[in-house]
């Protein structure tokens, strides 16, 4: 058997007859010796290897290879018949132009700023939305008095928050992170509300049964037990803070994605329109991804819930 | 047994429930839930509550628990009035109650957390509990993914671990299959026998009251009153060859004959007058053990 170690930390466990991480085949078949060779190591890896992901992976090729296939061929052949593609660049111009500005400062900087806002009325919104939503969720009297005004207030689009805003606060940043925050915020403070009124009425009075008072109360049932549907708000008001963002930017920005997209319309610079458009989704994945990853490390139990995928 | 042992102290535990009453609603709608009881449960005793579905047993135990105030009376434990929860009052439900984000271990620790007891005490206190009740493996599992009679194991000895003076327990195999459930019964008289703690035992399950019980009460349908209060002779430690004796069977065909009017009055007040004869059935009010 080959003991060419294959990972740097191989070394370590080649020693010891200790059970590497490919323990689980190797128990079973005892005449193989369990050191960290490349042959354990690709098995192991392999294992992960499954049809089933194969098969999902292709798909989400296939899905975003459709697009860019619809993308291709309509600005390849200038389809025209009512939608136009006369104007819109080709993916190999979008390309190009991530080449030379993509690596930019000018274009760095401006995905930088629309992240800090984007975070900061994000993380405003958590501080302030889940809380109270636990608050109004658990007190009737809270409710009476937090939600006709959240009623009256969520209609409004954080869009028409805009003129507002800019009247409101001292300074075109604080606007700007202030409608991100009236974006994330409802999602994420209804979502709260509704995660503890669903949460088991036995679940609290087994709490209280087990001698925790109200701070307590709060701390190990109610907040644990609604964590699955705050994360729901989460990424819901994730995706509407961006929305927000992007149109505040546009509206009132200097510096931003949402600025960067409307200066190209403004400069009929259609390839960076498309970067722009793209940079969006794809910053927008990577949040709603990272929300998803930590959900899935804070709610480790729910993969075992009904419905769950173990 | 060294957690059992912490339950050494055999003279508390004492609930006493004084003439109370449980009206809910008011004025036109008002629900007598409780009418008029009076039960007491003494130190290390196992006692059961047993009537027909809706006659008020639940909400008696949940005054003892704290959930509920009553009406009208008191409830007592050791002599002090009972106003809200606590753990010195152990509480097992019907529905599965454990927290579904800790892990086995860590739901049995719940109560010494809220106590303030250290991690490393908790954490022992927790593993020979667990391995009282047979699932010290599973101590890193979470709760779904465990089977509901495991599941109501842990609920018992998470009750068990602030070492409550009292264990309430709420028609707490009422969800388990039959098979489940005789094990089930065998396990808590185990757990009862080793840790000398009284019991409040719901149920509306007449073998299963017998089996435990040292002391059953009968409760009629709404407005719940107690009917009657019978003492169950046998020797301890039952053992399930018992359920085959002339004196279990005699006690089980006494009880029927106590809860079936009661159960025909639950069902429907005009029953209960003419009998079930209208449903093609010659049967009397008075018709013991006939229906099953």
């Amino acid at each position: 058997m080959t003991s060419t170690p294959e990972k740097p930390e191989a070394p370590v466990a080649e020693g010891q007859a200790a059970p590497a991480p490919a323990a689980g085949p190797a128990a079973a078949e005892p005449e193989v010796v369990p050191t960290l060779s490349f042959r354990t190591v690709a098995r192991s890896l392999l294992k992960h290897v499954t049809r089933d992901r194969i098969i999902t992976l292709l798909l989400g090729c296939i899905s975003i290879g459709a697009l860019f296939l619809v993308w291709y061929l309509g600005t390849k052949y200038r389809f025209e018949f009512y939608i136009r593609f006369k104007n819109v660049p080709t993916p190999a111009e979008v390309f190009h132009q991530l080449t030379q500005v993509g690596l930019s400062n000018k274009y760095l900087v401006n995905i930088a700023i629309s992240v800090r806002r984007i975070l900061t009325g994000f993380f405003i919104a958590i501080a302030i939305g889940v809380p109270l939503g636990l608050l109004i969720g658990k007190y009737e009297r809270v409710r009476d008095l937090c939600m006709p005004c959240v009623e009256i207030l969520r209609p409004i689009p954080a869009i028409a928050w805009v003129p507002m805003s800019i009247m409101l606060w001292p300074n075109n940043e604080a606007a700007i992170v202030f409608i991100t925050f009236i974006g994330a915020f409802f999602p994420i403070l209804l979502n709260t509300i509704h995660g503890v009124h669903s949460l088991d009425g036995v679940l609290v009075r087994a709490g209280r049964c087990l001698g925790a008072n109200e701070a307590q109360l709060f701390w190990n049932v109610i907040l644990p037990g609604s964590l699955p549907h705050i994360f729901t708000g989460l990424a819901v008001g994730m995706g509407v803070a961006w929305v927000s963002l992007i149109a505040a930017e546009m509206i009132s920005g200097q510096f931003g994605v949402g600025y960067f997209t409307w200066e190209a319309y403004s400069l009929v610079d259609y390839p960076a329109i498309m970067l722009g458009m793209i940079t969006i989704g794809v910053l927008g994945l990577a949040c709603s991804g990272v929300i998803r990853l930590v959900g899935y490390f804070l709610m480790p139990w729910l993969s075992y819930a009904p419905g769950g995928n173990r | 047994m060294s957690v059992a042992e912490a339950h050494a102290d055999t003279s508390k535990g004492c609930i006493d429930i004084r003439n109370t009453g449980v009206t809910f609603g008011s004025d036109e709608s008002e629900i007598v839930a409780v009418k008029e009881v009076s039960i007491n449960v003494q130190p290390g005793e196992f006692v059961s509550l047993i009537g027909p579905s809706g006659c008020g047993k639940s909400t008696l135990l949940s005054i003892v628990a704290g959930f509920v105030k009553p009406t009208r009376g008191e409830a007592l434990l050791d002599g002090k009035k009972i106003t809200k929860p606590g753990s010195d009052r152990g509480v097992v439900f019907q529905q599965y109650s454990l927290f579904p984000w800790l892990s086995v271990r860590k739901n049995v620790e719940f109560g010494l957390k809220m106590a303030g007891v250290d991690q490393n005490r908790r954490n022992a206190t927790a593993r020979s509990l667990l391995d009282l009740a047979g699932l010290l493996s599973f101590e890193n599992h979470y709760p779904d993914q465990l089977s509901g009679g495991m599941k109501q194991r842990i609920g018992i000895v998470r009750a068990l671990a602030t070492s409550p003076q009292v264990l309430l327990m709420d028609e707490p195999f009422g969800a388990l299959d039959t098979q489940t459930r005789v094990v089930m019964q065998e396990i808590l008289t185990n757990i009862w026998q080793q840790f000398r703690i009284s019991v409040l035992f719901i149920t509306h399950d007449i073998e299963e009251s017998i089996f435990l019980s040292d002391r059953i009460y009968v409760m009629t349908a709404r407005p719940g009153r107690i009917k009657a209060e019978i003492k169950v002779p046998l020797p301890r430690p039952r053992t399930p060859e018992m359920t085959d004796t002339p004196e279990f069977m005699n006690l089980v065909q006494e009880l029927k004959g106590l809860i079936r009017e009661e159960s025909l009055a639950a069902m429907a007040p005009e029953i209960k007058d003419r009998g079930l004869s209208g449903f093609g059935m010659k049967v009397g009010p008075k018709g013991v053990g006939e229906l099953y």
